[in-house]
């Protein structure tokens, strides 16, 4: 296959403790990484990619065909000015591109894991990926950057191996997932267990795979991604196709016609059993939970913070970050925040947000003369 | 570098010692905490309500989170700062009186510039002109003016009594930023005041 060419993998020999209290005994990490190293190895960032992203997060996807999940901020000359940095992109563990997950195979049976897959956590995707960049030479990481999911290992990253990097930019996320956010991820899961094809799991050899469980899951969440007033703007009440109702269940509405595209296009790249370990890391993450709570959690005191959240996002909310904020306040961390006005939801963090763009730049630049790269 | 100041600020930047844990409320561009993290080795931190000044702060390597002095100070402890300054701004904000209760319980001390209204041009140019007086530091129309809480030296010295807050020292300016020590007159040549406030 031509596409699994175009991205490194890299094999962790060690045996993994997972936070489930089982163990991966051997683990690939599929990657992707953009730049060059310096010879003092200072200038290496690790960008964590959202719930259904992958290591591409610039250039051409092979899989897909289309731009990278974040060309417009990554790349020659962008924000994330790969002239400057080496920038690292890891599919995470548990995902379906290439990095060990429920679609690989489990050594033990010689087939796919399917839901044999042990249970696996933000803070164990986080494990993995500091394997990688320890394979890599790379003793600090001039930053961790994320959004959404992203934002969350960039957090647990913060809150493990602090140490091990100079700055942190969580964008769009937040300490903990909310109640609401369980919610709408159960619904996408219990979606995907409801369609007869999913077979408990194990639909890696058969010809129908449970497509339109994902579809549906994936079109919940897509809603979630967005807001109101952006539904509003973009689709109103316009009709697909004609200027009458059909009077039927065909897609009338416009925007009945974008979220089936988002579950069509969706299930060609993604796999299942994936989505359902992967939201329910992300509904396990609770960094408060952690003994001492956020205070104790991010006590490392050279460790620089910038954030970012969007005013629109109902998903992880200003208010989220705002609590992270009070804590990093009551220890006297190096935070830095801003707010961006906009009214395109949590999706924010992966448009053509000028003042964002700008903001990171900003931090960015002053990073760089800070620890003198 | 000084340059790059203000002179009120210069003056502020003055009462600063080395190794001092400073929050700068309002802190705009960051040129004060700037100066002060560069010369004087201060562990800055600021809070700014506009974008474009995060950035510039940002830009500058400056620890610096947008919010809003009326409501984001409540998250910080007790005496986290030996300094906390808010230069230029208390005359902006909803709640003056919390935000001053704010800064002295998070600072050991606070240090609180603003134009003084009780200034012999600014009661000049209202008595004849009849209108809302405007000069350099409070540039605006009335009708679009952020400046929502003005006051003299009188006022905030008799506020200061009142909530029994310490008056350490205090330092007045005239037009050109330079210090006067006329204490007979000092609320009609005081151009713009800094006090230095604490908890008695």
């Amino acid at each position: 296959m031509k596409e699994k060419n175009s991205f490194e993998k890299a094999i962790i020999k060690e045996q993994i403790k997972l936070d489930c209290g089982e163990y991966l005994h051997e683990c690939q990490v599929a990657f992707k990484t953009f730049g060059k190293l310096n010879k003092k190895k200072t200038n290496a960032i690790l960008i964590c990619h959202a719930l259904t992203g992958d290591q591409f997060c610039t250039g051409k996807n092979p899989v897909t065909k289309k731009n990278g999940w974040w060309n417009i901020l990554v790349g020659p000359g962008k924000v994330i000015d790969t002239n400057i940095f080496f920038v690292v992109c890891t599919n995470v563990l548990g995902g379906c591109m290439g990095t060990t997950g429920p679609s690989s195979i489990n050594p033990k049976t010689k087939k796919p894991y399917g839901l044999e897959f042990p249970v696996i956590t933000i803070g164990d995707m986080v494990n993995v990926q500091n394997k990688l960049i320890e394979k890599l030479g790379i003793e600090k990481l001039f930053a961790v950057v994320g959004g959404s999911m992203g934002g969350m290992q960039a957090l647990e990253w913060a809150s493990k191996y602090s140490n091990r990097i100079n700055s942190v930019i969580p964008i769009a996320t937040s300490y903990r997932h909310s109640a609401q956010n369980i919610a709408f991820h159960e619904i996408g899961r219990q979606a995907i267990m409801a369609d007869p094809n999913w077979k408990k799991g194990n639909y890696y050899s058969k010809k129908n795979l449970p497509k339109r469980g994902l579809a549906v899951a994936r079109m919940i969440a897509h809603i979630t991604y967005l807001s109101e007033f952006a539904l509003q703007r973009k689709f109103g009440r316009n009709l697909q196709n004609s200027k009458f109702f059909s009077f039927g269940f065909d897609t009338d509405f416009q925007i009945e016609s974008y979220l089936k595209h988002q579950g069509i296009s969706f299930v060609e790249r993604f796999d299942a059993n994936s989505y359902l370990y992967i939201t329910k890391a992300m509904d396990y993450f609770d960094l408060s939970i952690k003994k001492g709570g956020l205070k104790k959690v991010f006590s490392e005191k050279k460790l620089k913070y910038c954030f970012f959240s969007f005013s629109s996002d109902w998903l992880f909310p200003t208010s989220e970050t705002k609590t992270i904020l009070k804590a990093l306040k009551s220890i006297n961390a190096k935070s830095s925040f801003m707010e961006i006005n906009t009214d395109k939801g949590h999706d924010a963090f992966l448009l053509d947000e000028p003042e964002f763009h700008l903001g990171l730049k900003k931090f960015i630049t002053g990073q760089i003369k800070e620890i003198k790269l | 570098m000084t340059k790059i100041l203000r002179k009120d600020l210069i003056k502020i930047s003055s009462l600063i010692k080395e190794d001092e844990k400073v929050l700068d409320v309002g802190c705009g561009d960051g040129n004060l905490i700037s100066y002060l993290s560069k010369n004087k080795n201060v562990d800055c931190r600021g809070i700014e309500i506009t974008l474009s000044g995060v950035g510039s702060c940002l830009e500058k390597g400056l620890n610096v989170i947008q919010g809003d002095a009326n409501f984001d100070l409540e998250d910080y402890p007790d005496n986290s700062f030996s300094t906390v300054i808010l230069s230029q701004t208390i005359q902006a904000m909803i709640y003056p009186e919390r935000v001053i209760e704010n800064l002295i319980r998070i600072g050991n001390r606070a240090i609180i510039s603003f134009p003084n209204f009780g200034y012999w041009k600014v009661r000049g140019e209202f008595l004849f002109s009849g209108r809302m007086p405007k000069n350099k530091i409070l540039p605006y129309e009335w009708f679009n003016t952020p400046n929502i809480h003005l006051c003299s030296y009188k006022d905030f010295y008799d506020f200061c009594n009142l909530k029994k807050i310490n008056i350490e020292n205090f330092f007045s300016l005239n037009e050109e930023g330079d210090v006067i020590s006329n204490y007979f007159l000092i609320n009609l040549l005081t151009y713009q005041v800094i006090f230095c406030v604490s908890k008695k």
